[in-house]
Parts: C-alpha cells; structure tokens; sequence
C-alpha cells in the first residue's frame, strides 16, 4: 500500500497532464493495462516511459486492446464486459459502455470501421460502429445442443469478417460483415472438444484454434471454409501423462516464423513446433513449464515462451534455428505478458507482482530500462492496428 | 494475563491442529494477492467468473467446505481447474476457503 501510494505521488504531476493532449505521432506509442487499478499507462516505446495514466476502465484482468487504423484509438476489453476507446493522445477515454456480464476478448474489423466483443455471459459476440460504439450486430452463440455457448479466439479475417469459438459447443464460427449490419454465419460444427483460444496466421489464411478437452488443434482454411475444420497435431501427448494447468495459454499470429508455427502444448512442458506445409509436428521442445504466450521475434529468429504459475518468473528464449533454448531468464516475479517492438530490437515483459515493465534488448538479452506500473499485465504496441488477426 | 494468552494460543493450535494452522501474516499477503490475481485469471479478479465459475459467497452457499476444500487442493479432473496441492499446504487451502466465504473484502 505504501509502495503504490508513493507510486501514486510520483506520477501525480504526470497525470494531471491528461488535459492537455499531445501533438506526435503514434506510431512508437502503446499501452499497458494494470490489471488490478482498473487502469493503463499509455507509453512511448522510444522513450520506454510513461506518458498518461488513465483510470476508469472497470475490471481489466485479462484485458486485451485493438487500435483504429490511425493508430490514435485504443479499444480496451475488460473482463467486466467493458469497452473502452481511449485516446492516446490526450490520455483520456472518449467513450466507456458495458456491453455484457462477462468478456474476454476482442477484434477491429479489417476496414477498421466495427469493433466486436467476445462474451463469456451471455455467450456470444457483440458488434459495435468504432465510431461511436454504437451496438451494429449481437450474434448469441448457441451450439447444436440448445445451450448458450462461451466465445473464445475471436479474430478478424480479411473479406470484413470476423471469426469466433464457441468453448461450450465446440464449434467454430465466421461472421461475414461484407453487406454491413446483417452478417451472413457460417457454422463449422464437431472442431473438438473445449476450444480454448485461437489464431489467424499473418497472412489471414489460417484459422487455429486450441483445444483444452483433447490433445490436437483445429484448422480452417479461410479460402475454403466450406471444406471445414482439419485436425492437426491429433494426439500430441499421446501417452504422456497430462499436467495440470494452471493458466490457460494464449495462441496469437505472431508465433509464426517462417514456415514453422509454434505453439504451447496444453498440459505439458512443451512447445510443440508445426510445418506449415504439411501441418505436421516437426518438433517438441522441452520449456521450464506450462507455456502461456509462445511469441516469435518479429524477424523469426527467436522465440520467447512465458509460463504458468508456479514458473511465471521465468522467461526461456528458443532459437528458431536450432529449435533450442539459448537461454532462460528471470525477469522478475508474474511475468504476464511479452510485447515486441515491431522490428524486433526490443521487448516489453511486464513483471505483475514486482509492479514494473522490464525492457530488454533481445540481442543481448540484457535489461535497457524498467517502468513502474502497478500490476501491470497485458502489453500493446500501436502496430498491431496494421495486422490482421490483432 | 501473560499466562491466560498463552494458554489461549495452545488451545487454538490444538484445534486447528498442526499442519491445519493458519499461514501467517506474511503469507496470508501472498495468499490474498494468488486469489486475486492467479485465481482471478480464471474466476475473475472480483471472483465474478469468467472462464471458471463464480466465487462469490451466494454462488457457494450450497457447497460444504469440504468440497471446496477438494476441489482447491485436488482439482477436477477432465476441467481446466487444476489440483493447487504442489503450491497449498491443507491449512493454507482451508483459509481460502474462509475468504471465500467472506467473499472480496474491498
Ligand atoms: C485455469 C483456470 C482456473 C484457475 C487458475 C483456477 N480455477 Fe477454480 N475452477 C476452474 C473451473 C473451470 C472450475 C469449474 C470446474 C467444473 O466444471 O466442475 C473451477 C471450480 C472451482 C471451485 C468449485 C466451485 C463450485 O461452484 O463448485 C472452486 C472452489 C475453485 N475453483 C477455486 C479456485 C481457487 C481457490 C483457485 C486458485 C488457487 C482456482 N480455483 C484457480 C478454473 C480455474
């Protein structure tokens, strides 16, 4: 308490610039959500410091961001249901609405005009005008069997559509917004049991999803959705005995590097390495614990994997080469999330429960600078307003 | 007075019995910020739900403490709620358990 009073203090003077907006760009510039204040720190990546702390955005644990196209915006979803855009520039929220009881992630359309919500309670996807936040569409996620369904995974795909799981259903699901407020759905059924994230490749083709209820993911080809979904990886643990999770993982596009895509393996140590050519396992690599993020440097060369309680104070760095790990660090306690700088000299770890955001050189893979941020969690750098599927 | 205090502590250990003991302070911290935060992730820092279900007192007035306590420390199987045991002694699962009973103190 008295640590995030004098935190408090010291940033005082900073916030009470949150009138006066900025005149800059934004490229350099993202935010960092603090899970437990209900807050984020907008900052400057070149600087690597704060600029703005902006309050108000409810329950944010799980929090995850989209930006408008101009890179000014930032679409915040908490876990509460709600959704926030605030301006980077003037540290401030524009709009705040809570759109439902429980929610877990988000997507900006690929023309950047709608912005949609996937909700836990009631289960299903919610679409709002970026503008205005405005409802536009309310898609409720009721599987084969009657029952309202919790969503997972959604994405935005080329061709104004979104893509969404159904954890309950098993199912997987594509919005097409092309003829605006009317989507057309189509329903891919049977995926596999319990899907519990998802990620489109870089270039919008491939839609995986994670499944927590068996051993194997779930493959749709965008180009051809009629053809379903495929299982690849059917069975990676066969044999294995299965570990506790103590964290879902999280699957994004960026762990992709090459023609290899890596991913956390559920309920083992591992980091399972995929060719996508054929969509066979190429490889397993053994990690300190149960992956949750499984990030590729954005030149390839690297990978770094975070993990689960009890061994989130660790970081392990893989080369993409040799698909060994080159090298574990310790960055501090919670490590929560990774954060790359688009070109990849950096990245941002936040450290939750030591209440600061370390940055490292990853070539050296020594510190440049730390941040305070009080339980800082989910990290978000303004580039990913150009990349399908973030 | 001295000897009365005393006395009052023994009494209370030997109800509680050894490894049952409350965590100490210190530890009750750490305890409070995992439910919090590492709980959280799945049941919501508010312990509202998410992927998990709710916490809250009303959500388990009709489950007997000992099967939250089973629950915590042993997991269910077949679901993404995992056996804490590795990192909860018994005594340190049975004071969660109080908390939440008490539901979010804040
Ligand atoms: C990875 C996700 C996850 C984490 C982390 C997690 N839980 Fe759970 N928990 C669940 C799920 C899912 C269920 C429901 C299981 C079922 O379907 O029976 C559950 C059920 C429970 C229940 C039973 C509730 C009821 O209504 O019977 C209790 C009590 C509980 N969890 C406490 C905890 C505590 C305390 C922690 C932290 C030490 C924790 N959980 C961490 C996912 C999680």
């Amino acid at each position: 308490m008295i640590r995030l009073l004098g935190l408090l203090f010291v940033l005082g003077p900073l916030a009470a610039q949150a009138g006066a907006c900025l005149v800059r760009g934004t490229g350099d510039l993202g935010v960092v959500i603090e899970r437990s204040a209900g807050s984020l720190l907008v900052v400057d990546r070149t600087a690597r410091r704060q600029l703005f702390r902006v309050s108000g955005l409810g329950d944010v644990s799980h929090a995850s961001v989209v930006y408008s196209p101009d890179e000014r915006y930032a679409f915040v979803f908490g876990r509460d249901g709600g959704l926030t855009k605030v301006d980077l520039l003037c540290g401030a929220v524009v709009k705040r609405i809570v759109q439902a009881g429980n929610s877990v992630g988000g997507a900006i359309s690929q023309d950047g005009r709608l912005v949609a919500v996937s909700n836990y309670e009631p289960g299903g996807v919610r679409v709002f005008d970026a503008a205005t936040l405005g409802p536009v569409a309310d898609l409720p996620a009721i599987g084969a069997d009657g029952r309202r369904s919790k969503v997972v995974g959604l994405v935005d795909a080329p061709g104004d559509r979104f893509v969404y799981s159904l954890f309950d259903a098993g199912e997987i699901r594509i919005a097409d917004f092309t003829e605006g407020g009317k989507p057309k759905i189509q329903i891919i059924r049977n995926v596999g049991r319990q899907p519990y994230d998802a990620l489109i490749t870089p270039d919008g083709r491939y839609y995986i999803a994670g499944l927590f209820g068996e051993d194997g993911l779930a493959l749709v080809d965008l180009w051809h959705p009629e053809r379903g979904a495929r299982r690849i990886l059917d069975g990676y643990g066969r044999g294995e005995k299965k570990l506790p999770v103590y964290k879902m993982p999280h699957l994004e596009g960026w762990a992709v590097a090459g023609d290899q895509a890596f991913l956390p393996a559920v309920g083992h140590h591992e980091v399972l390495v995929v060719d996508m050519n054929t969509w066979r396992e190429k490889a397993r690599i053994a990690v300190a614990g149960q992956p949750v993020f499984v990030e590729a440097r954005p030149d390839g060369r690297q990978i770094w994997v975070n993990f689960a309680i009890p061994d989130n104070g660790k970081v392990q760095v893989i080369d993409a080469e040799t698909l060994r790990v080159i090298k574990t660090l310790e960055p501090g306690r919670a490590i929560l999330h990774m954060e790359f700088a688009p070109r990849g000299e950096a990245v941002w770890l936040s450290a939750r429960d030591d209440n600061r955001v370390a940055v490292y050189d990853t070539e050296s893979l020594k510190v440049l600078a730390t941040l305070e941020a009080i339980k800082p969690s989910g990290i978000f750098f303004t580039w990913r307003a150009h990349r399908i599927g973030l | 007075m001295r000897w009365d205090w005393r006395g009052l502590i023994a009494g209370g250990l030997l109800v509680a019995g050894g490894a049952a003991a409350e965590p100490d302070p210190v530890r009750q911290a750490e305890l409070l910020n995992l439910l919090e935060q590492d709980c959280g992730a799945c049941h919501g820092l508010t312990r509202k739900g998410g992927l998990g279900p709710s916490l809250l007192p009303e959500a388990l007035a009709d489950k007997t403490d000992a099967a939250l306590l089973a629950t915590i420390l042993d997991g269910r199987p077949g679901t993404a709620m995992g056996p804490w045991r590795p990192m909860l002694t018994e005594g340190e699962a049975r004071w969660l358990v109080e908390q939440l009973r008490k539901g979010p103190q804040r």
